[in-house]
């Protein structure tokens, strides 16, 4: 897949594979395209070219609605939680359920109820989503996304932004949501002790483009210096820390 | 070489232009034409009049009195050179009905309903709730746009029939208990002299408004610059835009109506 904006390219020629019923991480640093390519997966954007294949379907060129029924099938937790200010946590889990199936009130209520025990939230249905911590709202954001259960589940930097415990209770149910439900996991982060905790699969992405992948024990043991320098965070080595080419003395001497 | 770089400016500014119209056009029957698709969002529609119509009705109230009040004061001041202030009641509904109900109950619900819209959906985009729909299967439009485009054409031109009512009445407190104005020639001449077409063209361009408020504050919000400042470029420029809008609409219309 292949994506620019205004010239900057964000996704550079990447191609991966989400096995099922894995997890899989997708690491890079801010800013190297780790949205950007899920967003493309997702059908949320256009690829400027290249194909996303789901199951035998090919889904960049779906019309909308052969794209909402697959949508339908995949769950997706936002890196901001993406809860709608309007309603509360009840409303907002609940409103797949209300947009897409003729269930009755009680079944729903007992469907909330179940994914609210599942994110470990019981009780706190009536609260708005302002009133919520940044850790309770993932996962009020959790509930949501696989209320449906999806067979599919992207999570864009689930615990960025986290204290070490919430991080730590969504690494959890990550992998047992992939262990006890069989949910197919593509997760972005720039954590890489938690990737490393729950990865079957390891992508790294540096400015668009794919420069390692494999078991998160090939990744640790590769010779890849960019790869070494990447999962030890040194900001020296051959990643450089500034985004252009040009000559750092060149560029201040020469106007 | 010189004269091609100096036109490449304005002819970026015109093609840029162009496209905006030309999406927003799209923009703008999409979402109507999701009105008429099931499932419908019946939901949200008596919610959305509640915030641009039931709740822009005492600023409505208010605007409306005080402007009947002042056409009351200005028209006994110049009928009474004439020696017609008999006229006064006639001056006063015409005004309200033909410009000044529909164009300024727009503007108070510009300021009041179309800047929140515009920071509303703004505010979606940002925090992702308008790709969390998307992801969800269900088309933000239809769900954000369309029950505010109805619900603007449903209030405006209830908002500006008790802008009429409310300015009418104001008149007559001034010309007829102030200043003492017969009250028989007050409504008898309003009668005499307010036509079908006046009121028939008040309505349209009620309707109009409605319109363009919800559709470009919807427009705006939803193409908005998505930061915080992008929200906060979008909402003045919502305001702006539709104020603008509504005015130079209301001069098109008449020249039609007339
Ligand atoms: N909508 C957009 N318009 C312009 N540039 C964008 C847009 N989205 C992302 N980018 C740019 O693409 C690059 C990759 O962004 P992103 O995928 O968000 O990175 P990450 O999620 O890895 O932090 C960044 O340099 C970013 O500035
Ligand atoms: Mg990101």
């Amino acid at each position: 897949m292949r994506k620019t904006y205004n010239g900057l390219v964000a996704s550079d020629d990447v191609t991966c594979r989400f096995r099922k019923g894995k997890v899989t991480v997708i690491l890079g640093g801010s800013g190297s395209g780790k949205s950007t390519l899920m967003r493309q997966v997702v059908g949320l954007e256009k690829p400027d070219s290249g194909t996303v294949h789901f199951g035998d379907r090919e889904l960049t060129s779906l019309s909308r609605a052969e794209l909402y029924e697959y949508r339908k099938k995949m769950g997706m937790l936002f890196q901001a939680s993406a809860l709608f200010n309007s309603l509360d946590v009840f409303e907002n889990i609940a409103f797949p359920l209300r947009e897409h199936t003729k269930l009755a009130d009680q079944v729903i209520r007992t469907m909330v109820k179940m994914k609210l025990e599942l994110v470990g939230l019981r009780g706190v249905e009536g609260l708005m989503p302002s009133q919520l911590s940044g850790g309770m709202l993932k996962r009020i954001g959790l509930a949501r996304a696989i209320i449906m259960d999806p067979e599919v589940v992207f999570y864009d930097e689930p615990t960025s932004g986290l204290d070490p415990i919430s991080a730590g209770v969504i690494d959890k149910l990550i992998v047992d949501l992939n262990e006890i439900l069989g949910v197919t996991s593509v997760v972005v982060s720039h954590d890489i002790e938690s990737s490393f905790k729950i990865a079957d699969w390891i992508m790294i992405l540096f400015f668009g483009k794919k420069i390692a992948e494999g078991t998160p024990e090939e990744i640790q043991s590769s010779e890849d210096p960019r790869v070494q320098q990447f999962i030890k965070g040194s900001p020296e080595g051959p990643i450089p820390f500034t985004r252009t080419d040009k000559d750092f003395y060149e560029d201040i001497l020469i106007p | 070489m010189n004269a091609l770089a100096l036109l490449a400016v304005p002819g970026r500014r015109v093609i840029d232009g162009v496209r905006v119209l030309g999406r927003s056009g799209i923009f703008l029957s999409a979402s109507i034409f999701y009105g008429f698709v099931p499932p419908f969002k019946l939901r949200s529609l008596p919610q959305q009049i509640d915030f641009i119509g039931t709740r822009s009705i005492s600023i409505v109230v208010v605007t409306g009195a005080f402007t009947g009040m002042v056409l009351s004061l200005q028209g006994y001041y110049t009928l009474s050179k004439f020696g017609a202030t008999g006229m006064l009641g006639s001056a006063v509904a015409l005004s309200i009905i033909r410009e000044l109900g529909p164009v300024l109950a727009a503007l108070m619900v510009t300021g009041r309903a179309g800047s929140a819209i515009t920071a509303e959906i703004g505010i979606m985009k940002i925090t992702e709730q308008i790709n969390a729909l998307e992801m969800m299967a269900v088309n933000p439009l239809k769900h954000i746009v369309t029950p505010k485009i109805f619900a603007g054409l449903i209030s405006l031109p209830l908002l500006t029939t008790i802008f009429d009512l409310v300015g009418i009445g104001g008149g007559y407190l001034i010309g007829v208990k102030l200043l003492g104005v017969n009250e028989g020639a007050y409504f008898g001449e309003m009668v005499r002299s307010v036509e079908f077409v006046d009121i028939y063209g008040g309505f349209v361009k009620s309707l109009v408004n409605g319109l363009i408020i919800t559709w470009v504050c919807s427009f705006i919000g939803y193409t908005a610059v998505a930061t915080t400042e992008g929200v906060a470029r979008a909402t003045t420029n919502a305001v702006v835009t539709t104020s603008v809008l509504i005015l130079i609409m209301d001069y098109i219309l008449t020249s039609f109506l007339l």
